[in-house]
């Protein structure tokens, strides 16, 4: 086959009217629940801090400007403004990530509640997941239960050593893990996720208590155990990763420690280090409301509803023919 | 030597690994969310045909191999070595047992195969994916019941067995798919 077929789209037809419909119900379900659709930049001359997101950077009037890597900014300095509930249905950007579940350029869909926590939260997702998905099983775990289940292992006590010695036992990797962290994103990524949904029915798998050094923007509070845990959750749905929650930080000076920290990180690491956004510390200082908030992966949610496989039979025109 | 990232990996893509040369199989970049990101390669050795599963950090490289894929004609066996031929410079290159493997036994003397060369020298070597052959070993034909659909083994010029319809006899010339052992039908007589 020569390059003459690289006009056409890479998904069917029929997947790009299944996300005509899933976005209209998107809208309908949060219409129902008086949830306002907001639209926030998707151009800004600040960028993510993230760690392990990279922006990608734009030329705007002569000055570096970023698109944006989710709305999270955005909303949260309208909520310190006093919207109140809201949601963005829309495109958000990461650099350099693509293949089988990732393109650079994707629909994110990330709602804010204000007054509830991550467990409650939760509650909405698994409603949400089954509306979209027709499925009804959900099954929550915490991050260490998880952890215990499949490898026996406790995440937030084992050692270093402890972790490398798991990660060598179901893995072969061309490093060494550098930290904790590694270890625990390898065995999440490579062996819990793939393995979650191994019974005959389809269900809705909602992981929370995530370690404390995994917060991003989430609370840190002790667990019934006494370890410190992030007050964040992750939605999983045959073993694809769709979405991804936090009890939102509000402390201005914890928000400016981490993007502080974030920052350092990424010099270290040689990622580039750009403007972050203050403004979003400036609005936690004037108050934003005790809320959760949680992000989803729209492209992936319509794999699941098509039946589909990869990115690109969901996707019209991945970046490859974009 | 060229050095090639984890997001150029792509399947065929001959790269070094742990003092070997293997070839591609699959990428899949993996990355959680708020984690960091990895790519689980699949790779064949190229010298022991086992296929690896490894991961990669995001943005790693492997040095290229120097592996090339050449069409050749098989020219004989000396007892010891596989000789064949590169068909525009007539340059020619022998390849031990190890190196032809199970082709061995679907080569036949001007043939074209797709000969791997590492550093210059035969790594592999890939039979046509059909050929045609001679029976030189089987049971008696049994005729009239063509339709009936049984089996029988044959043994080929080249050592080879495959199954193949009850009415062929030796003698005859038969198309065999290399890649399944399949009796593929009598081979045309022009």
């Amino acid at each position: 086959m020569s390059d003459i077929s690289l006009w056409q789209p890479t998904a069917p037809l029929d997947n790009l009217r299944r996300r005509a419909t899933l976005l209209a119900d998107i809208r309908r379900f949060f219409s129902e629940r008086q949830v306002l659709e907001m639209e926030v930049p998707i151009l800004s001359r600040r960028a993510t801090s993230d760690p392990h997101i990279d922006s990608i950077t734009a030329d705007c009037s002569g000055a570096s400007a970023f698109l944006a890597t989710s709305p999270e900014f955005g909303l949260k300095r309208l909520l310190a403004a006093g919207m109140g509930d809201c949601y963005y249905l829309g495109k958000a950007f990461r650099n350099g990530e693509a293949g089988g579940r990732h393109n650079p350029e994707f629909t994110m869909l990330e709602w804010y509640r204000v007054g509830w926590d991550d467990h409650r939260l939760m509650i909405e997702v698994g409603e949400f997941l089954s509306w979209m998905l027709n499925i009804s099983r959900v099954c929550s775990y915490s991050y260490r239960a998880l952890f215990l289940k499949f490898l026996d292992i406790d995440p937030h006590r084992a050692s270093l050593e402890e972790l490398k010695a798991v990660v060598a036992r179901v893995l072969e990797l061309s490093f060494e893990p550098a930290d904790r962290d590694e270890c625990l994103d390898l065995l999440m990524s490579h062996h819990i996720e793939p393995n979650m949904d191994s019974s005959d029915e389809r269900g809705i798998t909602l992981v929370y208590d995530f370690p404390a050094s995994q917060a991003a923007l989430a609370r840190v509070e002790d667990d019934e155990l006494g370890a410190p845990v992030a007050r964040r959750f992750e939605a999983y749905v045959a073993g694809m990763e769709l979405a991804n929650g936090y009890w939102e930080l509000t402390d201005a000076a914890e928000q400016q420690r981490r993007f502080a920290a974030d920052q350092q990180y990424r010099a270290e690491h040689g990622k580039p280090v750009n403007p972050y956004e203050e403004r979003l510390v400036e609005a936690l200082a004037a108050g934003m409301p005790n809320c959760a908030g949680v992000a989803l992966g729209v492209d992936r949610l319509l794999i699941l509803a098509c039946g589909a496989q990869r990115i690109e039979e969901v996707i019209a025109f991945p970046i490859e023919r974009a | 030597m060229a050095n090639y990232s984890t997001n150029e990996f792509k399947g065929g893509l001959k790269v070094m690994l742990d003092g070997d040369p293997c070839s591609i199989v699959d990428n899949e970049f993996v990355k959680p969310g708020k984690g960091q990101a990895f790519n689980r390669v699949k790779l064949r050795n190229l010298k022991t045909g086992r296929v690896w599963e490894r991961t990669f950090r995001s943005g790693e490289s492997l040095e290229s191999a120097d592996v090339m894929d050449r069409d050749m004609e098989y020219l004989y066996n000396d007892g010891e070595f596989f000789h064949f031929m590169e068909p525009e410079t007539f340059e020619q290159h022998q390849a031990d047992a190890k190196a032809v493997g199970d082709a061995a036994k679907w080569l036949k003397e001007q043939d074209i195969c797709v000969v791997t060369l590492y550093n210059g020298a035969p790594l592999a070597v890939t039979p046509p994916n059909h050929v045609i052959l001679e029976i030189t070993d089987t049971d008696p034909g049994v005729r009239g019941d063509t339709a009936q659909g049984g089996t029988k083994p044959a043994t080929l010029s080249t050592g080879a067995v495959v199954k193949v319809p009850l009415f062929l006899e030796i003698g005859e010339t038969i198309k065999v798919d290399t890649r399944t052992a399949e009796y593929l039908g009598r081979a045309k007589e022009d």
